[in-house]
C-alpha cells in the first residue's frame, strides 16, 4: 500500500510538472525565435552583452508589474490601473526626495501609496460587488489625476541618490553584470512564483479563478483573498513606479500611460488566461522579455514604431490562439 | 438490519418563503445513520430550497433542524460543510484548472507559514480515494481532464476528507453513463458501510428504488409521504409526487407514419458516427438508444450541420446533399433541440420571447427593427400552447424551472415550424409531470405529420413513446425495429454489446 501511495504521489508530481512545462513551451519558443531572428538580422548591435543588459533593464517595469498582475489574472480578475499607479508611485517618491526625506522613506511611501490603490481596488470589487474591469478603470483615472494634482501637473526634479543606480546599465560593483533593479525583479519573481505555486494564497487564487462558487463553497475566504491579491498587484506597481523614477530620475505624472496593457499582454503571452485559473510568473517573465527583445530588436534594425505595435498586437492574438490549440 | 439506526438528521416543520412565494410550507425529514434516503418530488416541489436550507445557503423562517441530536443552524454553506453536511450538486462544483488533489483539499489545505505541505495532503487524498475504491484516479491529474464519472468521485472524496456525516447528492447520475452510475452506486454502498447518511435526490424512480432504503416525497413545499424501499410501486410514488391519479405517464396519441421525409445513408461524421443509415417518415417517432459516447449526439449534430460530415448522403424532402450548415437545415425544415440546454440550447439571460423566436425573427422585423409587440404575441401563443409557466414573455429564461426551459427550447422549433425534429435528450433533468407533457407534445406533433428523431438514455421513455427504436453502438447505428419488438433488457444488451449475431 505504501508503494501504491508513493507511486501516485510521484505521478502527481510528474503530472503537474509536465503540464507546466507544456504551458511554458510556446512562449519560450517564441522568445527564442525573436532573439534568434534579431541575432541574424543585427548580429553586432543586437547580440552583445551591453544590449542584453539594456533589454533586461527595460524589462524591469513591465516585469515587476506582471508579477502582481499574474496573481490578479489567475484569480480571474484584471487590473487596468497599474499604469497610473506606477506614475503615482514615482511622483510620491520624487516629492518626498525633493523635500529632503531619506530615500528609504521615499521608496516606502511610493510603494505603500500604490499598495493602498490596490487595496482600494480590492475593497471596492469585493464590498460593492463591481466587476474588476470597471473598478480598476475608475482607479486608472483617479490615480492618474491624483498624481497630476500632487505633482502640480509637471515633472518633479529630485535628487535620486542610490535610486538612480537601481536602473543603471553599468552597475557597481562590476560583478553584478546587470542593474540591481533587474536582480530585484528576478528575486521577487522567483519568490512570488513560489508563493503562487506553493502557498495557500496561491492555490486559492487558482481556485477562485477556476470556479469562484466552488471556492466559496469550500470555505475559501474569497473576498479576503481578492483584497490581498489586488493589494499585492498595487505593491508591485509601486515597486515598478520606484524603478521608473530611478530610470528617469524625475517624478513624471504622465509616465507609463498604457503600460497596464503591456503588463497584461506579458501575462497573457506567458500563458495566463483572462478567464482565470491559468497563468504563471515564469510565463509572465518570458512574455515581458519577449516584448522587450522585440521592441529593442525593431529599434536596432530600424523598423518603425508602428510596425512594432502591429507585431506585438499580432503576437498577443497568436499566443492566445496557440494556447487554445493546446487545450483541445 | 436489526432495529432502526439512530436518527442523524432531523428536520421538523421547516418553512421558507421568498416574498409572497411560499417555497417550503412545513417539511419534515428524518435521515438515519448509514442509510440512503431518497428525496423525491417534482421540480418546484421544494427539494432544492430544502437542500439550500440544509446546506446553509438559506435560513429557514420556521422549524427546527437537528444534526446528531444537537441543534443545527448553519450560517452559510462552508459552515454546514464544517459541521458535516456536504452537498454534491447537479452541476459539479470543482475547479477545473486544479488537480484532483488540490480540489479535494480546497479550503482545508495543510500549510506551514502559508506554504503548502503537500505530503500530508497527498496522503489524505490517497486515503479517501482508497476508501472509495477509486485509487485509480490520479491525484495529480487536472480535473478538466477527467470524465464526468471520475469528477463525481472527486466530489465524494472531498466530502469524505471534510469528515462529512451527511452527503446530499442532487441528481447525481443525470450526466453519467451506465458504467459510471454503477460505479457511483458502489461508492454509495461504501459510504453506507462507513455509517454516513446519503440524501439522494433523483428523478429516476427505478434508480431510487435500487439505491435508497427509505424515501420522502415532497409536494408544494410539504412532506406528503414516505416509507421504506424497495416495496413501493413506482406508480404509487409518482401519484404521491403529482398528487393525482396518473392514468398514464406516456399518453397514447394515435399517429400514422406517412411518406419518408428524411433519408440518411452511410453517414460518417467528425468524430462520430462511423456509419449511420435510416429512414424517418412523417408522423413517426424514431428512438435512438445507446450508451453515452456511442455517437448519438454527434449523429444529430452532423445531420444538422453543427459537426462536419465526412461521408454519406442526406435526403430531406427530396433534396439530397452530403452535409449542409444549420442555416440551410432550418430552411429545409429541420430543427435540433440540443442536449445541453443551458450551454447551447438557450440564451439563458434572454427572455422567453427572444429564445422562442430567435431562429425566425423575420416576421417581426421591418427594416431590421423588431416589432416587440408582435414578437411577444407570438411568444405568448407558444407559452399558452405548451403551458410554459412564466410571468410573461419577457421573463428571462434563467428564472424558469428546467421543464419550462425545455419547453421554451421546444417552442423555438415549433415557432420555426420545422417538419423534422431532432430531439437530443429532451426530458433530461425535468420532472415527471413536465416529462409527460413533453411526451404528449411529441405525440401531438407526430399526429400533425411531423417527423421526430428522439435520442434518449432513458429506456422506458423510448419504449413508451417511439414507433421504432434503433440502437447506436460505438459509432454505428444498428437496424431500427418496431418498439413492440424491443424490451428494456434487449435495448441495454444491444447498447452494451452491439448487434446480437
Amino acid at each position: 500500500m505504501m508503494a501504491a501511495a508513493k507511486q501516485t504521489a510521484g505521478e502527481a508530481r510528474r503530472g503537474r510538472r509536465a503540464r507546466r512545462v507544456l504551458a511554458l513551451l510556446g512562449p519560450f519558443l517564441g522568445l527564442l525565435l525573436v532573439v534568434g531572428l534579431f541575432s541574424l538580422l543585427a548580429p553586432e548591435s543586437f547580440l552583445s552583452a551591453y544590449n542584453f543588459k539594456t533589454v533586461a533593464t527595460q524589462t524591469v517595469i513591465v516585469g515587476l508589474g506582471a508579477v502582481g498582475m499574474t496573481f490578479v489574472i489567475v484569480s480571474g480578475g484584471i487590473d487596468l490601473s497599474v499604469g497610473s499607479v506606477i506614475a503615482l508611485a514615482s511622483v510620491v517618491t520624487a516629492l518626498l526626495l525633493r523635500d529632503g526625506r531619506a530615500p528609504v522613506l521615499a521608496v516606502l511611501a511610493g510603494v505603500c501609496t500604490a499598495g493602498l490603490c490596490g487595496l482600494v481596488n480590492g475593497l471596492l470589487i469585493t464590498r460593492l460587488r463591481i466587476v474588476p474591469f470597471i473598478v480598476t478603470l475608475g482607479m486608472l483615472g483617479m490615480a492618474r489625476g491624483f498624481a497630476k494634482y500632487l505633482a502640480g501637473e509637471q515633472k518633479i526634479d529630485a535628487p535620486a541618490y542610490w535610486l538612480a543606480d537601481l536602473m543603471t546599465k553599468s552597475p557597481q560593483p562590476g560583478w553584478l553584470l546587470v542593474a540591481p533593479g533587474v536582480w530585484g525583479m528576478f528575486l521577487l519573481a522567483l519568490f512570488m512564483g513560489l508563493v503562487l505555486r506553493a502557498t495557500v494564497l496561491g492555490t486559492h487564487a487558482f481556485a477562485i479563478g477556476s470556479n469562484e462558487d466552488t471556492a466559496r463553497l469550500c470555505g475559501v475566504p474569497v473576498a479576503q483573498n481578492k483584497v490581498v491579491i489586488y493589494a499585492l498587484c498595487g505593491l508591485f506597481a509601486g515597486l515598478a513606479g520606484v524603478m521608473q523614477f530611478g530610470r528617469l530620475t524625475v517624478g513624471d505624472p504622465t509616465t507609463a500611460i498604457g503600460k497596464e496593457l503591456d503588463i497584461i499582454a506579458a501575462v497573457v503571452i506567458g500563458g495566463g488566461s483572462l478567464a482565470g485559473g491559468e497563468g504563471s510568473i515564469l510565463g509572465a517573465m518570458i512574455g515581458a522579455f519577449l516584448m522587450s527583445f522585440l521592441a529593442n530588436g525593431c529599434n536596432l534594425t530600424g523598423v518603425p514604431n508602428y510596425v512594432q505595435e502591429i507585431i506585438i498586437g499580432a503576437i498577443i492574438v497568436a499566443a492566445v490562439a496557440v494556447d487554445r490549440l493546446r487545450h483541445r | 438490519m436489526s432495529g432502526a439506526a439512530p436518527v442523524l438528521l432531523c428536520m421538523r416543520g421547516v418553512k421558507k418563503s421568498f416574498g409572497a412565494v411560499t417555497a417550503l410550507d412545513g417539511v419534515d425529514l428524518e435521515v438515519r445513520q448509514g442509510e440512503v434516503h431518497a428525496l423525491i418530488g417534482e421540480n418546484g416541489a421544494g427539494k432544492s430550497t430544502l437542500m439550500k436550507v440544509l446546506s446553509g445557503a438559506h435560513a429557514p423562517d420556521a422549524g427546527t433542524m437537528e444534526l446528531a441530536g444537537a441543534p443545527f443552524r448553519p450560517r452559510n454553506p462552508s459552515d454546514a460543510r464544517g459541521r458535516g453536511v456536504a452537498m454534491i450538486y447537479q452541476e459539479l462544483t470543482l475547479a477545473p484548472h486544479l488537480t484532483v488533489e488540490e480540489n479535494v483539499m480546497l479550503g482545508r489545505e495543510a500549510a506551514r507559514c502559508g506554504f503548502l505541505r503537500r505530503r500530508p495532503m497527498r496522503a489524505a487524498v490517497a486515503e479517501a480515494l482508497r476508501a472509495l475504491d477509486q485509487a485509480e484516479i490520479p491525484p495529480g491529474r487536472k480535473v478538466a481532464d477527467l470524465g464526468p464519472g471520475a469528477r463525481q468521485m472527486v466530489e465524494v472524496a472531498r466530502a469524505l476528507v471534510g469528515e462529512a456525516r451527511v452527503i446530499v447528492m442532487d441528481e447525481p447520475t443525470s450526466s453519467l453513463s451506465r458504467q459510471d452510475s454503477e460505479r457511483l452506486f458502489a461508492v454509495i454502498e461504501k459510504l453506507k458501510e462507513r455509517g454516513l447518511a446519503v440524501i439522494y435526490i433523483s428523478h429516476f424512480l427505478e434508480e431510487v428504488n435500487r439505491v435508497a432504503g427509505r424515501f420522502t416525497v415532497l409536494r408544494d413545499g410539504r412532506t406528503v409521504g414516505g416509507g421504506a424501499l424497495p416495496g413501493v410501486a413506482v406508480a404509487e410514488i409518482i401519484e404521491l409526487m403529482v398528487g393525482r391519479k396518473l392514468e398514464e405517464v406516456f399518453p397514447a396519441i394515435p399517429h400514422e407514419p406517412g411518406e419518408v421525409l428524411l433519408r440518411v445513408q452511410g453517414l460518417e461524421g467528425e468524430p462520430l458516427p462511423l456509419a449511420a443509415g435510416f429512414e424517418l417518415r412523417r408522423g413517426e417517432i424514431l428512438g435512438i438508444a445507446g450508451l453515452v459516447g456511442a455517437g448519438r449526439t454527434e449523429m444529430l449534430r452532423a445531420l444538422f450541420g453543427l459537426n462536419q460530415v465526412i461521408a454519406g448522403r442526406i435526403t430531406i424532402g427530396g433534396a439530397e446533399d452530403g452535409g449542409a450548415p444549420p442555416r440551410r437545415r432550418l430552411a429545409q425544415g429541420v430543427g435540433l433541440l440540443s442536449e445541453s440546454r443551458k450551454e447551447e440550447g438557450l440564451a439563458l439571460n434572454l427572455s422567453v420571447a427572444v429564445n422562442a423566436t430567435l431562429s425566425c425573427l423575420a416576421p417581426f422585423a421591418r427594416l431590421g427593427w423588431l416589432r416587440r409587440t408582435r414578437q411577444a404575441r407570438a411568444a405568448s401563443r407558444w407559452i399558452e400552447r405548451l403551458g410554459i409557466r412564466c410571468r410573461g414573455p419577457w421573463q428571462p429564461v434563467s428564472e424558469l424551472s428546467g421543464g419550462n426551459q425545455q419547453k421554451t427550447a421546444l417552442a423555438r422549433l415549433l415557432h420555426h415550424d420545422v417538419d423534422v425534429l431532432l430531439l437530443d435528450e429532451p426530458t433530461r433533468g425535468i420532472d415527471v409531470g413536465s416529462k409527460t407533457e413533453v411526451y404528449r407534445l411529441m405525440g401531438e406533433l407526430a399526429a400533425a405529420g411531423k417527423a421526430i428523431l428522439f435520442v434518449s438514455s432513458y429506456v422506458p421513455e423510448l419504449l413508451g413513446v417511439c414507433d421504432r427504436i434503433a440502437v447506436m453502438h460505438r459509432g454505428r447505428l444498428l437496424k431500427p425495429r418496431p418498439a413492440r419488438e424491443w424490451s428494456d433488457s434487449a435495448i441495454l444488451d444491444e447498447a452494451a454489446r452491439g448487434a446480437a449475431g
